[in-house]
C-alpha cells in the first residue's frame, strides 16, 4: 500500500469525481458534504508523507513509482513516473490540507450547479497533485494543462460580472506559455534521443544529466521561463491575475493563490533551473530584477486599489517576487526561505481570499469604500482578520517573516546583494497596503448602514479559519518541522543546479576551439563566489 | 534562576492570552485588570529575584535557551534569553514600570468599552518588550522590536472608531517599518561580513567577542551600525523618522506613559548599548548618532514651545529627551545613556500619568456638565493645583526632575551627558553646547505647561470647574512611587566629583555596568577627561540654564501672561511655523507620501491597464479582427468560389506571361 500511496492520493479525488457524477444533481448538501469528505480522505491519505523521517536525511526521489506508459516503437516512450521530494512534499500536503478547507468555504457561497462545481474541484486536485508529483516531464505536461480546463470553468461559469474576459484571458495567457513550454519538451526529447544521450522517457532525472549546449539551453530555458514566469505570474506578465483573482468564486481564487500559482515557482526549481544551469546564470540577473520589479510594483499597484480581492491579487505578485528571488539568490537559506514561502502564501493569501469572501457573502461586494468600522460589528472576524493580515506583511513570530527574512538574507548573501536590498523595501510597502485596506475596511465609525447588521463569523467560518490559524503560528514558531525536511533535497537540488551533481556521462559537442570556454564545465559552475553557502 | 529567564516573558503572555480570549466572557472589569497587573508583577518579581542573584555573582552573562527557532545550514538562531547587567536593569525598569502603568490604568480605563481588549494589548506589549531587552540575538530582539511596533499601533488605534486614531496608529507603524527596513539591512550585513570571517551569528555575546575580526572604523561596520542606528532613529523617534510619535498621543495616556515615554522608544537606545562594542568601532557612525541626537534635542524642544495639548508638550519633551540619550551614545557614554534611559522613564511616566489624571478628571467634569470640550487642551486648564494636589506634587516634583534641578534625578544624568559631551574623546564643545541650550528649553516648556495648567486663574468653564475630582488612589500611588523614583532615583548614579565630596560614596550605577560597556570603552580609548572644576563648571552653567529657562516661563505665563500673545502677534509667520511644527509632516507628504500614491495609481492606470492589458487585448483584436476580414471570403456561395478561381488563374497566367 505505502509504495502507491502517492497514487492513491492523487487519483482518490478523481475517484471522487466519478462518485460525484453519479449523484443526484439537485441534492447541493449532499454533494458539499461527499466532496468534503473525499477531499478529507485524500488528506488523510498524504499524511503518511509529511511524518516520513526519511525526508530529513535524504534529498532524492521517495515513494516512486515507475509503469511504462504510450509508447511509439523504441522512438517515443513516456512513462508513468512519479515520486516526492522534500521540496514537493510541502507543495503536496498545501494541496491536500488547503482542500477540504476551499470545499466548507463553498458551503453557502455556491449554490449554482453544485454539482458541476465540485466535479471540477475533484478534477483540479487531481491534476495539482500529479504535476507536483511527476518525474517525467510529458506526464507533467499533462497534469499542467489538465489543470487549467476546470479553473478556466471555475471562473467562466460561477465568477463575477466580468467573468468571461477574465476567464478567456486566464485560458489565453496560460495556454501561450505551455505550448512554448511543450514545444521546448519535445526538442528537448528529441535532441536526447539524437545525440544519445541517456533517454527514459521523458524523465527528468535523466535529462538533468544531458549537459546540453550552452546556446541551445538559452532557447529551451527561455521557453520553460516564459510559461513558469506567466503561471508565478511574474512581472510584466502578471496582469491576468487580478482579473483571474477578482472574478474567479471565492473557492477558485483560493486554489489559484494557494496552490496554482505555486506551479510556476516550482518548475523554476525542479525544472527550468536544473535542466538548464549554464542559460540561468546567464539569465540569472535579468530575472531577478523582474522578481524585485514584482515585488516592488505589485505592492504599489496593491496600495491603490479601490477592490479589496484586486489588493490581494496585487499583494500576490510582490509575494511571488519574494519566492522568485529567494529561488535566484541559488544558497540554500534563500531557496529553503523560497519554498516556505511558497508554504507561506498559500496559507496566508488563501486566508485572506477567505476573509474577502466572509465578507462578500454578507455585502456583495468588494468596495473598500462600501466598508469601515466592521471591527465593532464582526469582533471575532477582526480579530482573525488582524492575525492574516501582520501573518502576511511578515510579523516575526508569524509564518510570513520567517520566509521573507531567509529569503532576504539568502539573496543578500549571494550575488543579488543590491537586489536584496531593493527588496527589503517591500517590507515596509506590504505594512502600508495592508494596514492601510485594515484601517478602511475594520476600523472608523460604522457609517454604513448596510454594515449595520452584519453578523459576525458563523461557527462553519471560524471552523475553516482555525487550521490556517494554526499554521500561521507554527510556521513563525517553530519552522524547523518544515525546514529539516526540506533541507536535504535543497542542496541536492543546488548542487544538480551548481553542476556539482551533473552526472558527465554526456560530453556535449564543442568543436570549435573558442567554445571550448562555452562548455558545460568551465560555464557557471564556480559562479557563485564568495558568497557559496553550502555548508 | 538563570534557565527560568523565561518565565520573565512568560508571565505576561499568559495574562495576554487569558484576557484576550476570556476577557469579554469575564464581565467584571476588576478581575480583567487584576489578572493583568499581577501576571506583569509576577514578572517583575522574577526580574527582581535575578537582578539580586546577579549582583552577588561573579559571572555576568547567562544565557537560557529554550530551543531552536531556525535552523538550516549556517543559519543558526534559537528562541534564548541574555541576562546581563544590562539586560538586568531593562526588566527591571520594563516590569517595574508596567506594574505601576496597569495599576493605573484600572483606575484611568475604569468604564471604557473595550476595557479587556486595553488590557490584553498591555501585557501582549509587556511580553514583547521583554522580548525586545532579554533576546540574546538579534533576531529574537527583532521578535520584540515589531512586537512593541504592533502593541504601539494597536493601542494608538485604541479608539478604533476615530479617524485621526486609527490614522495615527497605522503612520506610527509604517514609519517604524522604515526602521526596520534599516534594522534588517544591518542585521543581514552583519551575518554576511562576520560569515566572511567563518563565524555565521547573530548572537549578541558572540557579535561582542568577535567584533574584533571586522576592519576597526572600516566601511563595513560604518554600514552596519548606521543600519542599525536607521532602525534605531524609527523606534525611538528622533530625526528624520520622530514623525509618529506626537501622533501617537491619540491613544489613551497609560499607553503613552508606558509605551511611548518609558519603554519602547528607549529601545533603540538599548539596542546601540547591547551592541556597543560594534558601534565604538565605527567612530564616523557614532558622530552621525551624536549629531542627530543633539539636532533632534533642540529641535523637538523648540516645538514644545507652541504646543496647546498637553500630552502633544510631552511628546516633544520625550522626542528631545531620547535625543539627549542618543547623544550620550554617540559621545561613547554609554552608561550616562542608560542612566538618563532610567531617570527619564520615571520622571516622564509620572509626568504623562499626571496629564492623564488631570485629563481623567477634566472629562469626568466636563462629561458631568454636558460639554464637549476638549479635556487635553492646557488653555482650559489653570489652577489645577488646588483641585488635585497629589497630582500636582507629583506632577511638580517630577518637572523639577526633568528640568535638572540639584539632586533630582535628571541632574545626575543629564549633567553626565553633558560633561561627556564636552570632555569625552568623542565629544565636541558645539555637542555640549546644543545640549545644554536645549536643557535650558526643557525647562522653560515643561514650566509654561506646569503654570498653564496648574497655576494661576483657573480657565475651565465654569459649568465644569466644580465637579473636577482628585483622582482615585489606584491612580494616585503610582504617581507617589514614581514621583519619589524621579526625585530620588538619581542617587544610584552619583558622579565621582559629587561623591568624593560628600564622602567618597561609589558612583553604584558605573560599577554594575561595567562588565558590559567597560571593556569597550578602554579599547577604543573613550574616556572623559578634564579638571574636576571643570565638570563643576559645566553643572553649574546647566542648572543655571535651567533657572534661566524656568524664570522666563514664569515671566512669561504667571507675571505678564499677554507677552505671548503679543510675541505671536509680532512674529505671526514664526509662531505658525512652530505651532505647525515646522510643516516636517506636510513636507513628508508632498515629497514621499503623494508622489509614492501617485506612481502606485501612475503604474496601475498606465503600465497594468494600457500598455500590457493594451497588448494583451491588442492582439486579441487583431486576430479577431483578420478572423472577421477573412471570414468574407468563405461565402458558402458556389459564384464567388468560381469567381476568385478565376481571378486567380489569370493571376497565374500574367505572372508567367511577364515573367
Amino acid at each position: 500500500m505505502s509504495e502507491h500511496i502517492l497514487s492513491l492520493m492523487t487519483f482518490f479525488p478523481l475517484l471522487g469525481m466519478l462518485i460525484i457524477l453519479m449523484l443526484p444533481g439537485g441534492k447541493g448538501g449532499l454533494l458539499k458534504c461527499t466532496t468534503l469528505v473525499i477531499t478529507l480522505i485524500t488528506f488523510v491519505i498524504s499524511l503518511p508523507l509529511a511524518l516520513d523521517p526519511v525526508f530529513k536525511t535524504s534529498g532524492a526521489m521517495h515513494y516512486t513509482e515507475f509503469a511504462p506508459w504510450i509508447s511509439v516503437g523504441d522512438y517515443f516512450q513516456m512513462n508513468y513516473s512519479v515520486g516526492i521530494d522534500g521540496i514537493s512534499l510541502w507543495l503536496v500536503l498545501l494541496t491536500t490540507f488547503i482542500m477540504p478547507i476551499t470545499v466548507l468555504s463553498t458551503w453557502q457561497a455556491v449554490d449554482k450547479n453544485v454539482k458541476g462545481f465540485m466535479a471540477l474541484m475533484l478534477l483540479l486536485e487531481t491534476a495539482m497533485l500529479g504535476a507536483f508529483i511527476s518525474l517525467d516531464l510529458f506526464l507533467f505536461y499533462i497534469f499542467w494543462e489538465l489543470m487549467l480546463i476546470p479553473m478556466y470553468f471555475m471562473i467562466g461559469i460561477w465568477g463575477g460580472a466580468n467573468r468571461i474576459y477574465a476567464a478567456v484571458k486566464f485560458f489565453i495567457y496560460t495556454a501561450v506559455g505551455s505550448l512554448l513550454m511543450l514545444v521546448a519538451i519535445i526538442y528537448l526529447y528529441y535532441y536526447a534521443v539524437n545525440t544519445g544521450g541517456v533517454v527514459n522517457g521523458f524523465s527528468v532525472t535523466d535529462f538533468y544529466n544531458l549537459n546540453l549546449h550552452p546556446e541551445l539551453q538559452k532557447w529551451l530555458f527561455l521557453a520553460f521561463a516564459f510559461s513558469f514566469a506567466i503561471k508565478v505570474p511574474m512581472f510584466p506578465v502578471h496582469t491576468w491575475l487580478p482579473d483571474a483573482h477578482t472574478e474567479a468564486p471565492t473557492a477558485g481564487s483560493v486554489i489559484l493563490a494557494a496552490v496554482m500559482l505555486k506551479m510556476g515557482t516550482y518548475g523554476y526549481l525542479r525544472f527550468a533551473m536544473p535542466l538548464f544551469p549554464d542559460a540561468l546564470q546567464q539569465f540569472l540577473p535579468w530575472l531577478a530584477a523582474l522578481s524585485v520589479i514584482g515585488i516592488v510594483y505589485g505592492a504599489l499597484v496593491a496600495m491603490m486599489q479601490k477592490d479589496v480581492k484586486k489588493l490581494v491579487a496585487y499583494s500576490s505578485v510582490s509575494h511571488l517576487g519574494f519566492v522568485m528571488l529567494g529561488l535566484f539568490a541559488l544558497n540554500n537559506i534563500g531557496v529553503s526561505g523560497a519554498i516556505l514561502q511558497m508554504v507561506n502564501h498559500g496559507i496566508s493569501t488563501g486566508a485572506l481570499f477567505l476573509i474577502v469572501g466572509f465578507i462578500y457573502e454578507r455585502r456583495h461586494t468588494r468596495l473598500i469604500s462600501e466598508f469601515g468600522g466592521l471591527s465593532k460589528q464582526m469582533p471575532v472576524f477582526a480579530v482573525i482578520f488582524m492575525i492574516v493580515t501582520l501573518s502576511s506583511i511578515g510579523l516575526p513570530a508569524l509564518n510570513g517573516f520567517v520566509g521573507e527574512f531567509m529569503i532576504l538574507l539568502g539573496a543578500f548573501e549571494s550575488e543579488l546583494r543590491w537586489f536584496a536590498v531593493v527588496a527589503t523595501t517591500g517590507v515596509v510597502l506590504s505594512a502600508v497596503y495592508m494596514l492601510w485596506m485594515y484601517q478602511r475596511v475594520m476600523f472608523g465609525k460604522l457609517d454604513n448602514p448596510k454594515n449595520q447588521n452584519l453578523k459576525d463569523l458563523s461557527v462553519r467560518e471560524i471552523c475553516i479559519m482555525l487550521p490556517l490559524l494554526v499554521f500561521i503560528f507554527w510556521i513563525g514558531v517553530y519552522p524547523n518541522t518544515f525546514l529539516e525536511k526540506m533541507e536535504p533535497a535543497v542542496n541536492q537540488a543546488l548542487s544538480q543546479i551548481s553542476g556539482e551533481a551533473r552526472a558527465q556521462t554526456y560530453i556535449p559537442v564543442c568543436t570549435d576551439a573558442e567554445q571550448q570556454g562555452k562548455c558545460p564545465h568551465t560555464y557557471g559552475v564556480d559562479a557563485q563566489g564568495d558568497a557559496d553557502l553550502h555548508l | 534562576m538563570y534557565d527560568n529567564l523565561w518565565l520573565i516573558p512568560f508571565f505576561p503572555l499568559l495574562g495576554f492570552l487569558i484576557n484576550g480570549l476570556l476577557g469579554r466572557k469575564i464581565k467584571n472589569e476588576k478581575v480583567v485588570g487584576a489578572i493583568a497587573t499581577l501576571a506583569v508583577f509576577a514578572s517583575f518579581v522574577v526580574s527582581c529575584m535575578c537582578f539580586v542573584r546577579l549582583l552577588g555573582d561573579e559571572v555576568k552573562t547567562h544565557e537560557n535557551i529554550i530551543g531552536s527557532w531556525i535552523s538550516l545550514g549556517s543559519l543558526q538562531v534559537d528562541w534564548g534569553f541574555l541576562l546581563d547587567p544590562l539586560s538586568a536593569l531593562m526588566i527591571l525598569n520594563v516590569t517595574g514600570l508596567s506594574t505601576l502603568i496597569h495599576l493605573y490604568s484600572i483606575g484611568y480605563m475604569h468604564g471604557e468599552d473595550g476595557y479587556p481588549r486595553f488590557f490584553a494589548y498591555m501585557n501582549l506589549f509587556t511580553f514583547a518588550m521583554l522580548m525586545l531587552v532579554l533576546g540574546n540575538n538579534a533576531l529574537v530582539m527583532f521578535v520584540g522590536w515589531e512586537g512593541v511596533g504592533l502593541c504601539s499601533y494597536l493601542l494608538i488605534g485604541y479608539y478604533y472608531e476615530k479617524k485621526s486614531a486609527s490614522d495615527a496608529g497605522k503612520k506610527a507603524f509604517v514609519v517604524n517599518r522604515v526602521g526596520d527596513f534599516g534594522f534588517l539591512l544591518g542585521l543581514f550585513l552583519l551575518f554576511w561580513s562576520f560569515g566572511q570571517n567563518g563565524v555565521w551569528t547573530i548572537n549578541f555575546t558572540e557579535i561582542a567577542a568577535n567584533a574584533g575580526a571586522l576592519e576597526n572604523g572600516g566601511i563595513i561596520v560604518t554600514l552596519i551600525t548606521l543600519c542599525f542606528f536607521l532602525g534605531a532613529t524609527g523606534k525611538s523617534a528622533q530625526i528624520p523618522l520622530y514623525t509618529w510619535l506626537p501622533d501617537a498621543m491619540e491613544g489613551p495616556t497609560p499607553v503613552s506613559a508606558l509605551i511611548h515615554a518609558a519603554t519602547m522608544v528607549t529601545a533603540g537606545v538599548y539596542m546601540i548599548a547591547r551592541m556597543n562594542g560594534l558601534f565604538a568601532m565605527s567612530p564616523d557612525t557614532m558622530m552621525v548618532i551624536a549629531i542627530v541626537g543633539a539636532a533632534t534635542a533642540i529641535f523637538a524642544a523648540t516645538i514644545g514651545f507652541a504646543q496647546n495639548d498637553i500630552k502633544r508638550v510631552l511628546a516633544y519633551s520625550t522626542v528631545s529627551q531620547l535625543g539627549f540619550m542618543f547623544l550620550a551614545m554617540g559621545i561613547g557614554a554609554f552608561t550616562a545613556g542608560i542612566f538618563h534611559l532610567l531617570t527619564h522613564a520615571f520622571f516622564k511616566a509620572c509626568l504623562f500619568l499626571g496629564s492623564g489624571s488631570v485629563i481623567h478628571g477634566l472629562h469626568h467634569a466636563y462629561h458631568h456638565a454636558h460639554l464637549n470640550h476638549d479635556p487635553q487642551d492646557m488653555r482650559n486648564m489653570g489652577g489645577m493645583r488646588k483641585k488635585m494636589p497629589i497630582t500636582f506634587i507629583t506632577f511638580f516634583l517630577s518637572t523639577l526632575a526633568i528640568c535638572g534641578l540639584p539632586f533630582f534625578s535628571a541632574f545626575f544624568s543629564k549633567d553626565e551627558i553633558l560633561w561627556w559631551a564636552f570632555a569625552s574623546t568623542r565629544g565636541h564643545w558645539l555637542l555640549w553646547l546644543v545640549g545644554t541650550i536645549a536643557a535650558g528649553m526643557t525647562a522653560f516648556y515643561m514650566f509654561r505647561l506646569v503654570f498653564m495648567t496648574f497655576f494661576g486663574a483657573q480657565k475651565t468653564d465654569p459649568r465644569a470647574k466644580d465637579h473636577i475630582p482628585e483622582s482615585p488612589f489606584v491612580m494616585t500611588f503610582p504617581l507617589m512611587v514614581l514621583a519619589a523614583l524621579a526625585t530620588f532615583g538619581g542617587l544610584i548614579g552619583i558622579p565621582h566629583v559629587i561623591g568624593d565630596l560628600v564622602g567618597h560614596i561609589p558612583n553604584y550605577l558605573q560599577q554594575f555596568l561595567a562588565p558590559v560597556f567597560e571593556h569597550t570603552q578602554t579599547f577604543h580609548g573613550i574616556e572623559a577627561h578634564g579638571a574636576a572644576s571643570a565638570e563643576f563648571g559645566t553643572i553649574g552653567v546647566s542648572v543655571g540654564v535651567g533657572l534661566v529657562g524656568i524664570g522666563l516661563a514664569w515671566l512669561f505665563y504667571c507675571k505678564y501672561p499677554e507677552i505671548p500673545a503679543r510675541f505671536c502677534a509680532r512674529f505671526t509667520r514664526l509662531h505658525r511655523a512652530v505651532f505647525n511644527k515646522w510643516y516636517v509632516d506636510e513636507l513628508y507628504d508632498a515629497l514621499i507620501v503623494n508622489p509614492t500614491k501617485r506612481l502606485g495609481t501612475g503604474l496601475w492606470q498606465i503600465f497594468d491597464v494600457c500598455i500590457v492589458d493594451g497588448i494583451v487585448n491588442g492582439v486579441a483584436r487583431c486576430i479577431r479582427g483578420t478572423g472577421g476580414l477573412l471570414r468574407h471570403t468563405q461565402t458558402g456561395f458556389t459564384h464567388s468560389y468560381a469567381m476568385s478561381m478565376v481571378v486567380g488563374v489569370v493571376v497565374i497566367i500574367a505572372i508567367c506571361v511577364f515573367q
